[in-house]
């Protein structure tokens, strides 16, 4: 018996390189301000794509609006997975059963449940019960369970949760419970991750496990992901791709190096002379 | 039919005969514990062996096998002496040059490795040309392996699918292989802990080491019920005897905690009947007990130092051999209830039948602790070469001191110049092609230990230390640096100590701090600091060291006492050679490499020593650090009293 694992955690099935979501034209504005001004976006499989910007440049906001809980007045962002998919006037939950997994800049987990819970609850859109088979451990509703578990366990060893498996999320030190809400992300098995600074308040050495686990993620699963992330050592390590927004518009877009020479994007972060 | 007639694949095979659906092994996979029968052992055992086979791996040859404890492990091995060839273990966190030594010192063709890790040290020494016999290397943890295409990997169950061919070509070939062993064969290779230079390879037969489980079993019945914990590393001749030598003549359960980092709480889970481990690991089961009193409630902490003192008590009269008095009796069973069976709980030895430390001296401190908590702990002597055990403590008889008498079927004496001498039926075969080593080694049946030690007045048997660490005190005192070692490293807050003064005027210590629970007390006494360094170099934690330095100090004589120390920037460590990878004291390396620091403990004028250190940042480029530590006279401290003895003897 090996021990290779026996489930896929990359839930697309679009070719490594070709665009998987797309954005265009996208704007966005609360009132008078304007969060996102026509902004476009090609995401290909198989990328760390960075966005970064200054505060308040809309990197959230993009977010926001690709996993349905904000809706941009103008433009669409598309799913290019088997179907073409518009998620800009789309319900959140049905995005995510569309394989759309992400995590928030603070934590969103269920703090008084386990970790092993809280994973189990990445596994709900996939999770056909109904009331009786859910209520009685038998049969489909059994075997179901089971697969679930099996998932989610070797998310858990894949992030190397194990000793932690049985813990109160709340208890966790603040960088494990990142890693928790990434491994939650993972068990949808999702055909594209978003991550909102999944290093923001991390010490040096939890910052540099996180590197480690999306690499791991990216390199090993396959699994596309979007980061927005302000450490730009992180970014320009390990993403393969950048996007540099500002005041709402895309100024660069270019391999780590291309946008790092941009003037607009020195400009940007450095102020003018 | 005797055991220690047999080979190991034949007590396999005799197992999955008499309880082939009763558990063998039982590693926790995925948060479950995930049992395999004996007949299902025995039967990976084939299925692995006839893929060896398929890769030409024949009797006689060495198989190297490089990973954490997994039933794949013990497979191997045991798939391996099955055709009449013999595993050499090496520990996982080796550094390349160990590994390099074994390999081509053994002429090894076939590793069995565990995962990319170890994969990637393998391929970076075969890429450099440095082991160049290696022809393949087998894994069985595949993740991040996905990419690789070298030609000499492997996949575990891929080479137990090519064996099912090979075994439905010649049906019945292994069975007689398996006949053809003989108890004389090799059965292991095993490398010498070497607190001196490279590691030796110690050749094992089957029986050696089954008779040695054997003497072991006749003092101290082990049955099948005897579940254990396997954690240590496979490559140490101590789990050897208790996951090979053991286990396939009594038939017990072993299992395989799921993460370095779940070991504490798997543990607690099994509950193991059997437990075997160097002082290292019992001296952190007293600190995580010191530890977490001091962060309990003053209830708990009240009724556990009572509970301790009663449970002392007992044990001091158990081992006088004493009736226990009325009143004591009863007090002995209230302390069980509010404080001793507790304490064995958050240990996971409420089930212990057998404990036992070995490898190393433990401190009588630790001894006590464990008889007071109500744990049989007992001594084991023994070397590799001598496939570990020969000395034991026997119930009702531990003295903290001694390490008990020999096995049945043992001899000892003890020379002229005081070396420890034994012969037995476990005495080894020879250094791995190495006859000169062997013929220093072995004087006639006779193994020379190299310990210095002599018998007490009821024949038991006291081990003082190395014969050549062994030093003497200005007063012609010979005494032991290690006891004094051991003494100081019963503080929760020393991780490791080094102690000199064979031909000086007098004693001192070099100490490491235990950075976990200094931390901690630091963060309680509001104590901030940075890194390891900046937090040895605080007053205060010179201070609460010094304490522990008093402490040990009462129990010495005077010409021994610890009179001058410093703390070091950094902790020993066996991947800078300063320890061997059983965790003990190279004094060679450590004389040269820390020579100035030694010099100025004897220097009563210096009050600190420069040293330099080498910083490797993650980029690979180095820088050169030069830093001050502090030397510190123990009569140049202000201790208060009150924290020096603590009746509980272990400062809470």
């Amino acid at each position: 018996m090996s021990r290779a694992y026996r489930h896929q955690l990359n839930g697309s099935d679009v070719e490594r390189g070709k665009v998987q979501l797309e954005a265009e034209g996208v704007s966005l504005s609360f009132g008078a301000v304007k969060a996102l001004s026509g902004v476009s976006i090609k995401v290909r499989q198989g990328d760390i794509h960075a966005i970064i910007g200054p505060n308040g440049a809309g990197k959230t906001s993009l977010l926001n609006c690709t996993s349905g809980l904000y809706r941009p007045q103008q433009g669409s962002i598309r799913l290019l997975d088997g179907k073409v998919r518009e998620l800009t006037r789309t319900r959140p939950s049905r995005i995510a059963t569309w394989g759309v997994a992400r995590t928030f800049q603070n934590i969103e987990l269920f703090r008084h449940m386990s970790v092993l819970d809280n994973l189990l609850l990445g596994r709900h859109v996939h999770m056909r019960h109904n009331l009786l088979n859910a209520l009685v451990y038998v049969g489909a509703g059994r075997r179901q369970e089971i697969e679930h578990r099996e998932l989610v366990e070797e998310v858990i060893d894949f992030l190397e949760l194990q000793a932690v498996r049985k813990l109160e999320v709340g208890r966790l030190a603040y960088g494990l419970q990142k890693r928790v809400e990434l491994g939650r992300a993972l068990c949808m098995q999702p055909a594209i991750l978003l991550l909102d600074e999944p290093m923001a308040g991390m010490n040096a050495e939890e910052r540099e496990s996180m590197a480690r686990y999306m690499l791991d993620v990216n390199e090993l699963a396959g699994v596309t992901t979007v980061l927005i992330e302000h450490d730009m050592g992180v970014v320009m390590d390990i993403s393969n791709r950048v996007t540099v927004l500002d005041f709402g518009n895309v100024i660069a877009d270019g391999t780590p190096d291309e946008v790092a020479e941009e003037p607009q994007v020195v400009k940007a972060y450095l102020g003018e002379q | 039919m005797t055991a220690s007639k047999l080979t190991f694949p034949q007590l396999l095979d005799r197992l999955a005969t008499t309880s082939g659906d009763e558990a063998a092994l039982q590693e926790k996979r995925y948060g479950i514990w995930q049992p395999i029968t004996w007949s299902g052992y025995r039967q990976r055992v084939r299925r692995f062996a006839h893929g060896l086979a398929s890769l030409g791996f024949k009797r006689g040859e060495v198989l190297a096998i490089l990973g954490d404890n997994r039933p794949e492990w013990l497979i191997s091995e045991l798939a391996a002496q099955s055709l009449g060839g013999l595993s050499v273990g090496l520990y996982p966190d080796g550094i390349v040059e160990e590994v390099e030594h074994v390999l081509s010192h053994a002429g090894v063709r076939v590793v069995v490795a565990e995962d990319q890790e170890q994969v990637d040290k393998l391929l970076a020494l075969r890429g450099g040309g440095r082991i160049g016999g290696v022809e393949w290397v087998v894994y069985y943890d595949p993740h991040g392996l996905e990419h690789y295409d070298d030609d000499c990997l492997i996949e575990f169950p891929e080479l137990e699918r090519r064996g099912d061919e090979l075994e439905r070509e010649r049906p019945g070939w292994l069975e007689k292989e398996v006949e053809r062993g003989e108890a004389t064969d090799p059965a292991i290779l095993c490398t010498t802990s070497g607190t001196t230079a490279k590691p030796k390879l110690a050749v094992l037969t089957h029986r050696n080491l089954l008779s040695m489980g054997a003497g072991l079993m006749e003092v101290d019945p082990i049955d099948r019920r005897d579940e254990y914990v396997s954690f240590l590393p496979l490559a140490w001749i101590g789990e050897q005897m208790i996951s090979v030598a053991c286990s396939l003549q009594a038939g017990f359960t072993l299992s395989f905690p799921e993460d370095a980092s779940t070991m504490q709480s798997d543990l607690r889970e099994i509950g193991p009947r059997l437990m075997f481990s160097p002082p290292r690991i019992w001296e952190s089961l007293v600190s995580s007990v010191q530890v977490r009193l001091q962060d309990a409630g003053w209830l708990k902490r009240a009724s556990f130092r009572w509970g301790f003192k009663v449970g002392r008590r007992v044990a001091e009269a158990r081992i006088r051999g004493g009736r226990l008095g009325l009143s004591l009796r009863l007090a002995h069973g209230l302390a069980e209830l509010v404080a001793l069976r507790p304490v064995r709980e958050q240990l996971g030895l409420t089930r212990i039948r057998h404990a036992y430390t070995g490898g190393a001296p433990l401190g009588p401190d630790v001894f006590g602790f464990f008889h007071a908590i109500g744990v049989n702990l007992k001594q084991i002597y023994g070397q590799t070469e001598i496939c570990g055990i020969a000395v034991l403590h026997r119930d009702g008889d531990v003295r903290y001191n001694t390490v008990g008498t020999p096995l049945p079927g043992t001899e000892l004496e003890i020379a002229d110049d005081g070396e420890i001498r034994l012969r037995s039926p476990a005495v080894f075969a020879g250094y791995f092609r190495d006859e000169r080593a062997t013929d220093d080694a072995v004087d006639a049946g006779w193994l020379c230990t190299g310990d210095a030690g002599y018998l007490d007045d009821d024949g038991q048997l006291v081990v003082i230390d190395r014969a050549k660490d062994v030093m003497q005190a200005r007063d012609g005192t010979p005494f032991s640096p290690g006891f004094v070692e051991t003494k100081l490293k019963f503080s929760p807050y020393v991780q490791e100590a080094v102690v000199f003064g064979g031909d000086r005027p007098y004693v001192t210590a070099m100490v490491s701090i235990d950075m976990a629970n200094v931390g901690t007390w630091a963060e309680r006494n509001s104590l901030s600091y940075t890194t390891y360094t900046d937090l040895a170099q605080k007053q205060r934690v010179y201070e609460l060291i010094g304490e522990a330095i008093a402490r040990a100090n009462e129990d010495l004589p005077e010409s021994v006492r610890v009179s001058r120390y410093v703390l070091l920037h950094k902790e020993l460590d066996a991947d800078d050679d300063e320890l061997t990878r059983t965790r003990k004291v190279r004094r060679g390396t450590i004389n040269e490499r820390y020579a100035p620091i030694v010099e100025a403990l004897y220097d009563e004028g210096a009050e600190s020593v420069a040293v330099k250190t080498a910083v490797t940042y993650q980029d690979g480029s180095r820088v050169e650090r030069e830093l001050d530590l502090r030397i510190q006279a123990m009569n140049g401290l202000a201790l208060s009293r009150d924290d020096v003895r603590d009746d509980v003897g272990i400062g809470v």
